[in-house]
């Protein structure tokens, strides 16, 4: 750029510093929110991909009955139709571990869940290769590698296998990590063996296909392979979709609506940044004109106000890209540690990419305005100057002029008709800024109401949970007393104040349809007025049947009003699906139900013990009530109040959707900031005339405050149903990238009390963006602004 | 304290604009109902500023000045534009009408600022058209107008609210000569029916066809031999 063009840039982006800030703040807003949003919908999948690359993951992990097939009819599977490469067969056997040692404070003698050991050599070098997070893989009889994710080990502590031969402890040599999460725990295979039971042994085998894509891929080689081996030995399968899904899911649900905030963004920089080098054009006239008389040629005129909108513009993007890859960072960091990949963020040529997309949109609109100033003949530009075309919105004048309105507010009204253009732009900004209002506003409803559905799994005032935790300082070793469950529910029953309660534990079996087990959530006595938000049906109301939720549904391809058979301990059950509830715990991969429904299988307790929830009598004092139970409780367990849980990804969803809300906020009212420094500067000349005729400064507000008034108005109505439909486009996706449905309840949540101030929005936006301006006009010099040209 | 007849009382007025010599300089004034003064003087003489400094649109460095009893100097801003609205009347070079409304709409703007009721204003604004002798132009907008219809409009609109002063800056700078000579005719009528005229002028003619009294300011002090 020559140095004359290069002073001209300089000097128009020096002068026009309300305009210069709006450009650079509309892009800081679009490029944050688009960097975020084309990050998170990149990113949520790079952490696995990454491992799944490194690891060389399976795509299906099948557990056989040793009992039914032998080693070298699985060898043989390697074979089977759509594999393309198989690992194993490796022997497992599922056994319940005693804590013996334990170096995080894990009570010594509790009784975990049975978890699946896989016998290995080593970590691996071919399909599912494992990955050391900590120690070394086992060398020897009596060590065990596990999981990192499964359970809260360290390398050291002591495991009592009670179920195996010889009740062997051992101990735990490494933690390792697993893309597919094939098992909870490796040992060498002559360890495994050792450790199986006479008959519980099994084996397992691992696959990539050659068409894994989807779901139905993944069922079409799992049913392949099982019909190459003898019928019921394979007892189950895993995808590694269903991990996939399970471990996106965060940055999944964050996706939909980041990306509709990214593209308001975008729209809103497009309007603004064409409004403000419009202005700049139409109010610099006879500069241009003065510029071309000097011998500008179009082309310069053309790139020196291109580059006025990019400078500022290049600023915002500059500073755009660090804010969306910070707001990044905590919604991949889970997905990153998940895989070990560290501290996840968005992928380099996002950030590239997004503001040089940016700057290109930029460019483009700033482009056409500029051509036409690069195409005003010169002579023209020196007589018209800065003085507005004549003409237009004058009828718009002469009715308004008739309404029972104080003149300055009928002026004002008629304001806009006179650059039609203009006002339809900064309406079309107010618009998308009370569009992001309502969607911000409705989205914080929502995630709320989710929250509030969720917390309906807890839904006593008060809980007590069965046991005791050691204190710090108390001896770890040795057992833990089993809790009295009957002293405990006569306890609750004596304590006044109790009115009503339940007690709730868990267990896991196999459902047929299902690979893998599933936790079932048992409910003693009266829990009907404690049911879980209900999507479909019904909380259930007798033995038989049970609800589930959405991701239950969709795994086991079953619907509400369906049957079901519940196995463990080698028998089974039927049971009735009536309702589908709103539940993200443990992947939706529950059966929640009387605990009568399977009194028949005698199923294993899993994680917690026995929790009661109970619903105090109107009027009980909550800390009295729980002080005196806890008293009442002693060692068989303790009693808290329930504190209603608010969860980091719903803190997370609404700082981020207030703060991307904010920014669209602040960028229309600049937006209209912007138009209203335009016009006053404009019609300068006219405010003095009004002003000697004797416009007061409060009607001059007025007058400034009612030209934007209007479009406000009518923004803000037009802004809200366009809101309120993006928002219902949204929450169904966020909901299937959670892995549930939502109820209607929680998607419907714009009630008449809510609406009636959003209809506002648009007009509060417009009149806070003109208040600063207006207030300038009332300021102005009259016989200042009577010398304007 | 209000001098008996005087309208417009300056005394020892200085205005200094920055970095600038004074514009005006120590000017003292007296002004009589009923009278039509025009100030003369070359091109930065003090003429607008003295125009200026009556009609409240600015303010002097020292000195005092009263209208009709109001101390225009120490007006809040929202006191001048009242100020403005009931006491003076203004007369543009340029016209200054609002090309976008029409004429009528253009009269009845200085009565729509102070809130009068709209039938009251319509006769008001009819009745001066009628009298300036445009009544026929009354919903056609401006820019169809010839320049002494024009100013004939904005005289109207100056006295829509009936103010005890009327203003002139320069009324007939921008007309031709028949269109100028219109105007000193309205304005000469306009004074003859008792209304107090302040007239800042090139004009000579204007002057003389239209003034009680004559002054003329050169740099900032009125001319010797001229009473104030």
């Amino acid at each position: 750029m020559s140095g004359g063009l290069g002073r001209v840039v300089r000097s128009g982006v020096g002068r026009r510093r309300v305009q210069t800030v709006v450009m650079a703040l509309t892009t800081l807003l679009a490029v944050t929110a688009s960097v975020l949003a084309v990050g998170l919908l990149v990113a949520s999948s790079a952490p696995f991909a990454d491992a799944f690359e490194r690891q060389h993951g399976a795509h299906l992990t099948a557990q056989f009955d040793a009992a039914k097939v032998t080693a070298d009819q699985l060898a043989a599977t390697r074979q089977a139709d759509g594999v393309t490469e198989a690992a194993g067969p490796f022997p497992t056997v599922e056994l319940a571990p005693t804590i013996v040692k334990s170096a995080q404070n894990v009570p010594v003698g509790i009784d975990l869940p049975a978890a699946t050991i896989v016998g290995r050599p080593d970590l691996g070098t071919g399909l599912d290769r494992l990955e050391l997070t900590a120690g070394r893989y086992a060398t020897g009889p009596g060590e065990i590698v596990w999981a990192g994710s499964e359970a809260p080990f360290s390398v050291g502590d002591q495991l009592r296998y009670e179920d195996a031969p010889g009740a062997p402890t051992l101990t735990i040599v490494g933690l390792a990590r697993s893309v597919g999460r094939t098992s909870a725990a490796w040992a060498l295979p002559a360890t495994v063996t050792a450790l199986t039971p006479t008959g519980k042994g099994g084996f397992q085998m691992v696959y990539r296909l050659a068409k894994s894509a989807t779901d139905a891929d993944v069922t079409a080689g799992r049913n392949t392979i099982a019909a190459t081996v003898p019928d019921g030995a394979m007892q189950g399968a895993a995808s590694y979709l269903t991990v996939k899904f399970n471990t996106e899911k965060v940055a999944a649900t964050f996706a939909p609506f980041v990306t509709a905030f990214g593209v308001l963004g975008l729209v809103m920089s497009v309007l603004i940044i064409g409004i403000v080098v419009s202005g700049a054009v139409g109010s610099a006239t006879r500069r241009i004109g003065i510029l071309k008389a000097l011998g500008y040629s179009p082309v310069q005129v053309v790139r020196a106000y291109v580059m006025q909108a990019l400078i500022p513009a290049a600023i915002g993007a500059l500073i755009g890209v660090p804010l969306g890859n910070l707001a990044a960072v905590p919604i991949l960091n889970d997905e990153g540690e998940a895989f070990g990949t560290g501290v996840h963020t968005v992928d380099w040529w996002v950030s590239v990419a997004v503001p040089l997309a940016a700057l290109a949109a930029v460019a483009l609109t700033a482009f056409v305005p500029a051509l036409r100033a690069g195409r005003l003949r010169t002579v023209d530009a020196l007589a018209v100057g800065r003085t507005p075309s004549l003409g237009r919105g004058r009828r718009a004048r002469h009715v308004l002029g008739r309404l029972p309105l104080p003149r300055p507010m009928s002026l004002g009204l008629a304001n806009p008709f006179t650059r039609p253009g203009r006002s339809a732009t900064i309406a079309a900004a107010v618009a998308l800024g009370a569009l992001g209002v309502t969607f911000g506003v409705g989205l914080a409803m929502s995630v709320g109401a989710v929250q509030t559905a969720l917390n309906k799994r807890t839904a006593g005032d008060v809980e007590v949970y069965a046991g005791r935790p050691p204190t710090p300082g108390e001896p770890k070793s040795g057992s833990v007393r089993e809790p009295d469950l009957a002293a405990i529910e006569a306890a609750i029953r004596a304590q006044p104040g109790t009115g009503k309660y339940f007690a709730s534990s868990y267990a896991e079996a196999t459902v047929a349809g299902l690979t893998g087990t599933t936790e079932i959530v048992e409910f003693e006595g009266d829990s009907s007025w404690a049911a879980y938000e209900m999507i479909a049906g019904r909380w259930f109301a007798a033995p038989g049947e049970v609800v589930v939720p959405s991701a239950f549904l969709d795994a086991a391809g079953v619907k509400v009003g369906d049957t079901l058979t519940v196995s463990g301990n080698g028998r089974s059950t039927k049971v009735t699906i009536v309702g589908e509830a709103l539940d993200l715990s443990s992947d939706g991969r529950r059966l929640i139900a009387d605990a009568r429904t399977f009194d028949g299988l005698d199923l294993p307790g899993t994680r917690g013990g026995k929790q009661f929830e109970i619903l105090v009598k109107d009027g009980t004092d909550l800390a009295q009530y729980t002080k005196g139970l806890e008293a009442a409780l002693g060692d068989n367990g303790h009693a808290e109040v329930n504190v209603a849980e608010i969860s980091d990804t719903v803190v997370a969803m609404d700082t981020l959707a207030g703060t991307l809300t904010l920014m669209l906020v602040a960028v229309a009212g600049l937006g209209v900031l912007n138009t209203v420094v335009l016009d006053t500067r404009e019609r300068v000349h006219e405010l003095g005339v009004f002003k000697a005729l004797g416009m007061g400064p409060r009607q001059t507000v007025a007058m400034v405050l009612t030209s934007v008034a209007g479009i406000g108005l009518v923004a803000g109505i037009v802004g809200v149903p366009a809101g309120i439909a993006l928002h219902d486009w949204v929450l169904p996706r966020m909901a299937t990238a959670a892995g549930t449905r939502f109820p209607q309840h929680i998607i419907e949540v714009y009630s008449p009390s809510v609406l009636t101030p959003l209809a506002f929005g648009g007009l509060v936006i417009a009149l806070a963006g003109a208040l600063l301006p207006a207030g300038w006009a009332a300021r102005t010099s009259t016989a200042r602004a009577l010398r304007t040209e | 304290m209000t001098e008996s007849g005087v309208l417009i009382a300056f005394d020892d007025v200085t205005k200094q604009y920055e970095g600038g010599t004074a514009a005006l300089d120590g000017l003292s004034l007296r002004v009589r109902r009923g009278e039509a003064l025009a100030v003369l003087g070359p091109s930065g003489s003090g003429k607008s500023t003295l125009l200026n400094l009556i009609a409240g649109l600015d303010r002097p460095t020292s000195g005092t000045v009263t209208v009709d009893g109001v101390r225009v100097d120490r007006l809040s801003e929202a006191a001048s534009a009242q100020y403005r609205r009931t006491r003076i009347g203004m007369v543009f070079q340029f016209f200054n009408l609002l090309d976008d409304l029409t004429v009528l709409d253009n009269v009845l703007l200085p009565a729509q600022l102070s809130g009068t009721a709209r039938g009251p204003a319509l006769k008001r604004g009819q009745e001066l058209l009628e009298y300036l002798g445009v009544a026929r132009h009354a919903k056609a907008f401006p820019g169809r107008l010839s320049g002494g219809e024009r100013q004939r409009v904005a005289v109207a609109r100056a006295l829509m609210n009936r103010p005890p002063l009327l203003l002139a800056d320069e009324p007939t700078g921008a007309l031709d000569t028949a269109s100028g000579q219109e105007v000193r005719r309205l304005l000469t009528e306009l004074n003859r029916d008792g209304q107090t005229l302040l007239l800042v002028t090139h004009d000579l003619a204007l002057a003389e066809a239209c003034a009680t009294r004559t002054i003329s300011l050169v740099d900032g002090r009125l001319a010797t031999g001229v009473a104030a």
